[in-house]
C-alpha cells in the first residue's frame, strides 16, 4: 500500500471501529449490570420481528432497550470489521471474502430447511454471509497492507462472527445445563472475555495501521544491532509489562465470572468485608449473608465461591496496581536514562520515552479503575458505576497489551522496502528515543 | 348369618369415616425483631412506562409485616407429604402483571396446577421461570401489552420459585410447588388456614423468604375439631 493518503484513511477506519467496538462493550456491560440479557427471549428476530424492524416502541421499553441496542450496536461492529478485513487484505481478500459469504449463505439456507428450531441461526448466518459476499463483490480494488495487518483483519473477521454466535447462543441456550454447568451462564463468560480480546485486536490493528508505529518502529528496524539492542527497553522490564497484562486479563476473567453469576454484591462492604479482612464464608454464615440481603434485582443467594472470588478480585488489583506501578517506575527511570536530544515530530519519537508516557496513562487508569470498584460497591453496584468499572478495565487491558507490543517490537528483519514507502521515514540516528 | 352382615357394614362404615375424619390446621405467624426498612424501587419511578403507573413510592417487599408482627408471604405446608397432589383438577393460580409488579408476591400451587400469567399493564414484560430442581423447566415468553394469559406447571416440588421479568428487572413472584394439597400463604394478618388435612400427625413447617429460608418445622396432631398451629419467625 503505497498511497499516503489511504494509509492515513485506513488507520483512521480501524481507530473508528475499535471506539466502535469499545462502545459495544459498553453496551453489553450496562446488559449485563442491568440485569436484562434475557429482555428479548429470541434471536436472531427480536419479538418475532427481524432485527431490523423491531417496532420503535417495542425497542424503548425497560431493558429492551440496551439488549437489542446492544445487537444493533454488534452488527454495527459486525460490517465495520468486514470492511476493515476486506481494506487490510487488498484485492487478495476479495476471493476468501467471495467464497465465505457464498459458504455462509447456504449454510444457512440449509439451516432454514432443518425445522422453526434452526430458523434463527439460519437467518444470522445467510445474514452475514450476504454482508461479506458484498464486500468482496463491491469494494473497489487496492493493495494489501503491510504484514501482518491482513491476517490480523482476518483473526477480527473470525472473532466478530463467533461473538456475533456465542451472544446469539447465551440468549436461546440460556437455560441449557450441560455437566452440571449451566450454558447461558459459561457462554455469557467467555463472550465477556472474548469480547475483550477482540477489542485488543482491534487497537493492535489501530495502533499497527498509525503513522506512529509505521515510521518510528519501522525506521529502527534499518538500525545497526547493536544500537538496536541499546534502545529496545530492558527484558525485565518488557517481562513485567507482559505479566501484568496477563494478570489484568485474568482478572478479567474473574471479574467476567462474577458479573455473569447474576448474584448481585458478594461483599456489600469495602474495603473490609462483612466487616473483617477476611470474611466467614462457611455454610452458616453464607446463610445469614443470604438473609440479611435486600435484593432490589432478585439476584441469585449468594454462594461461599462467590465471596472467595470476590476476595481474589480485590487481591488480584493489589497486584495489578503493583505491577503497573513497577512498569512505570521503570520505564521513566529507562526514559530519563536516555535524554532526548531535542524537539522532533511527534511521530519519529519512539522507545522508551513513549513507553513512559504509556505506562503512566496505564497507571492512571488502574488508579481510576480502583476508585471505580470502591464505588461500585459503596454504590450497591449502581449500573453505570458498574459498567464504568467494565470500562476502564478494557482500557486497562488494551493499554498494557500495546505497551507490551511496544516492549516486545524487536525492531529485526528487512523493512526497508516498507519503510520506503513513508516519505517521511527517517534513518535512526535522527529518532529519539 | 344376618349378625354378620351387619357387622361387616358397620365396620365398613366405620373405617369410611375414620377416613373421612379430617380437619383444618389454623395458625398465625409473628415475627420478632425488627425488620430492615423496605427499600423504594428507583428503577421502577426512573422508567418512563411503569414510572408513570405509580404516584406513591414503591417499595421492596421483603418482610410484610403488620403492627402487631403479623407476617404476610409466608408458606405453610405438611411435610413429608407427596403424591397427593390433586393440581390438575385445581383451580390455577392467578398471577398479574399490574404496574410493573406481580401479583401477589408470594403464592403456592400444586405439582400440575397451572399457574396463569395475566398481564394487566399497557406495556410488554417476558414472563421467565427460573426453577432449581430438575424436572421443572424454564421458560422465557413474552407477552405484549394486552397479550393473551400465558399458562405454566410444575412437575416437581420446590420451594420459592421465581418467576422474573427481563425487560423490568426489579419484577418477581415467587411460587412454591408441593406435591400435595395441604398448604396455604398467609395474608397481611399473618394467619392461615390448611383446609380438610386428614386426621393424624403431621410435621408442618412455615417458609419465608427471609425469616425462614430453610423453613421452621413443628409438629401438629390433626382431629376432627382441627389443630392450631403458630409460628414466631425471627429477623436475622
Amino acid at each position: 500500500m503505497s498511497n499516503p493518503a489511504q494509509k492515513i484513511w485506513l488507520h483512521r477506519f480501524a481507530v473508528l471501529t475499535a471506539l466502535a467496538t469499545l462502545g459495544l462493550v459498553g453496551m453489553g456491560g450496562l446488559v449485563t449490570s442491568h440485569g436484562v440479557g434475557m429482555a428479548v427471549p429470541d434471536w436472531p428476530t427480536s419479538y418475532g420481528y427481524n432485527m431490523f424492524a423491531l417496532p420503535i416502541s417495542t425497542w424503548f421499553t425497560g431493558g429492551v432497550f440496551h439488549e437489542h441496542t446492544h445487537r444493533l450496536w454488534a452488527s454495527w461492529v459486525g460490517v465495520l470489521v468486514v470492511a476493515l478485513t476486506r481494506w487490510l487484505g487488498g484485492s487478495k481478500s476479495r476471493l476468501p471474502l467471495i467464497v465465505t459469504g457464498l459458504a455462509e449463505i447456504i449454510a444457512g439456507l440449509l439451516l432454514l430447511r432443518l425445522g422453526a428450531d434452526w430458523k434463527g441461526a439460519g437467518h444470522f448466518l445467510s445474514g452475514i454471509g450476504s454482508v461479506v459476499l458484498l464486500a468482496g463483490i463491491l469494494w473497489v480494488k487496492h493493495e494489501p497492507a503491510t504484514r501482518p495487518l491482513p491476517a490480523l483483519g482476518w483473526w477480527a473477521f473470525a472473532l466478530v462472527q463467533l461473538q456475533g454466535l456465542l451472544g446469539g447462543l447465551r440468549v436461546v441456550l440460556d437455560a441449557q445445563v450441560v455437566a452440571s454447568v449451566r450454558l447461558g451462564t459459561a457462554l455469557g463468560i467467555f463472550h465477556g472475555c472474548l469480547g475483550q480480546i477482540f477489542l485488543v485486536l482491534l487497537c493492535v490493528i489501530a495502533l499497527l495501521t498509525s503513522r506512529w508505529w509505521q515510521v518510528g518502529v519501522q525506521a529502527l528496524a534499518c538500525s545497526a544491532d547493536t544500537l538496536k539492542r541499546e534502545l529496545q527497553p530492558s527484558a525485565p522490564l518488557r517481562r513485567l509489562m507482559l505479566a501484568t497484562t496477563i494478570l489484568i486479563f485474568l482478572q478479567l476473567i474473574i471479574a467476567a465470572t462474577m458479573r455473569h453469576q447474576h448474584a448481585g454484591l458478594a461483599i456489600p462492604d469495602f474495603p473490609l468485608a462483612y466487616g473483617k479482612l477476611w470474611p466467614d464464608a462457611s455454610t452458616e454464615a453464607v446463610a445469614r449473608y443470604n438473609a440479611q440481603r435486600l435484593e432490589i434485582g432478585g439476584e441469585n443467594p449468594i454462594t461461599s465461591f462467590q465471596i472467595i472470588l470476590q476476595m481474589a478480585h480485590r487481591g488480584m488489583a493489589v497486584l495489578i496496581l503493583v505491577g503497573v506501578a513497577a512498569c512505570a517506575w521503570k520505564a521513566k527511570s529507562s526514559s530519563n536514562a536516555r535524554p532526548h536530544p531535542g524537539p522532533l515530530p511527534r511521530e519519529r519519537e519512539n522507545g522508551s520515552s513513549v513507553l513512559a508516557r504509556f505506562t503512566m496513562f496505564w497507571l492512571a487508569l488502574v488508579f481510576v479503575q480502583i476508585g471505580l470498584g470502591a464505588w461500585t460497591i459503596w454504590s450497591n453496584k449502581a449500573a453505570d458505576v458498574a459498567t464504568a468499572h467494565v470500562l476502564v478495565g478494557a482500557l486497562s487491558l488494551v493499554t498494557g497489551a500495546l505497551a507490551s507490543i511496544i516492549c516486545f517490537a524487536r525492531f529485526t528483519g528487512n523493512t526497508e522496502t516498507r519503510v520506503a514507502d513513508f516519505s517521511n521515514a527517517t534513518p535512526l540516528r535522527e529518532v529519539s528515543i | 348369618m344376618k349378625l354378620n352382615s351387619l357387622t361387616i357394614i358397620a365396620a365398613a362404615l366405620a373405617a369410611g369415616l375414620t377416613s373421612a375424619v379430617a380437619g383444618n390446621i389454623t395458625g398465625k405467624v409473628t415475627l420478632k425483631g425488627t425488620p430492615p426498612a423496605e427499600k423504594e424501587i428507583t428503577q421502577l419511578k426512573d422508567d418512563a412506562n411503569c414510572g408513570k403507573m405509580h404516584t406513591e413510592p414503591v417499595k421492596t417487599r421483603f418482610y410484610v409485616v403488620g403492627a402487631g408482627g403479623e407476617l404476610a408471604d409466608t408458606v405453610v405446608m405438611l411435610k413429608g407429604i407427596s403424591g397427593k397432589s390433586t393440581g390438575a383438577s385445581a383451580t390455577p393460580l392467578i398471577v398479574d402483571q399490574k404496574g410493573c409488579e406481580y401479583s401477589p408476591y408470594v403464592g403456592a400451587v400444586q405439582t400440575g396446577q397451572s399457574i396463569v400469567i395475566k398481564n394487566s399493564d399497557p406495556v410488554l414484560h417476558n414472563v421467565h421461570t427460573q426453577p432449581t430442581v430438575a424436572g421443572n423447566e424454564e421458560l422465557n415468553k413474552a407477552q405484549m401489552a394486552g397479550g393473551a394469559d400465558l399458562t405454566f406447571n410444575f412437575g416437581k416440588a420446590e420451594n420459592f420459585l421465581k418467576f422474573k421479568c427481563d425487560v423490568h428487572p426489579w419484577m418477581f413472584s415467587y411460587v412454591t410447588v408441593c406435591d400435595h394439597p395441604y398448604f396455604a400463604v398467609t395474608g397481611k394478618d399473618g394467619t392461615f388456614t390448611i383446609k380438610d388435612v386428614p386426621a393424624g400427625e403431621y410435621t408442618i413447617v412455615a417458609l419465608h423468604r427471609k425469616a425462614a429460608a430453610a423453613g421452621m418445622e413443628q409438629k401438629v396432631t390433626v382431629t376432627a375439631e382441627g389443630a392450631k398451629a403458630d409460628f414466631t419467625l425471627e429477623v436475622k
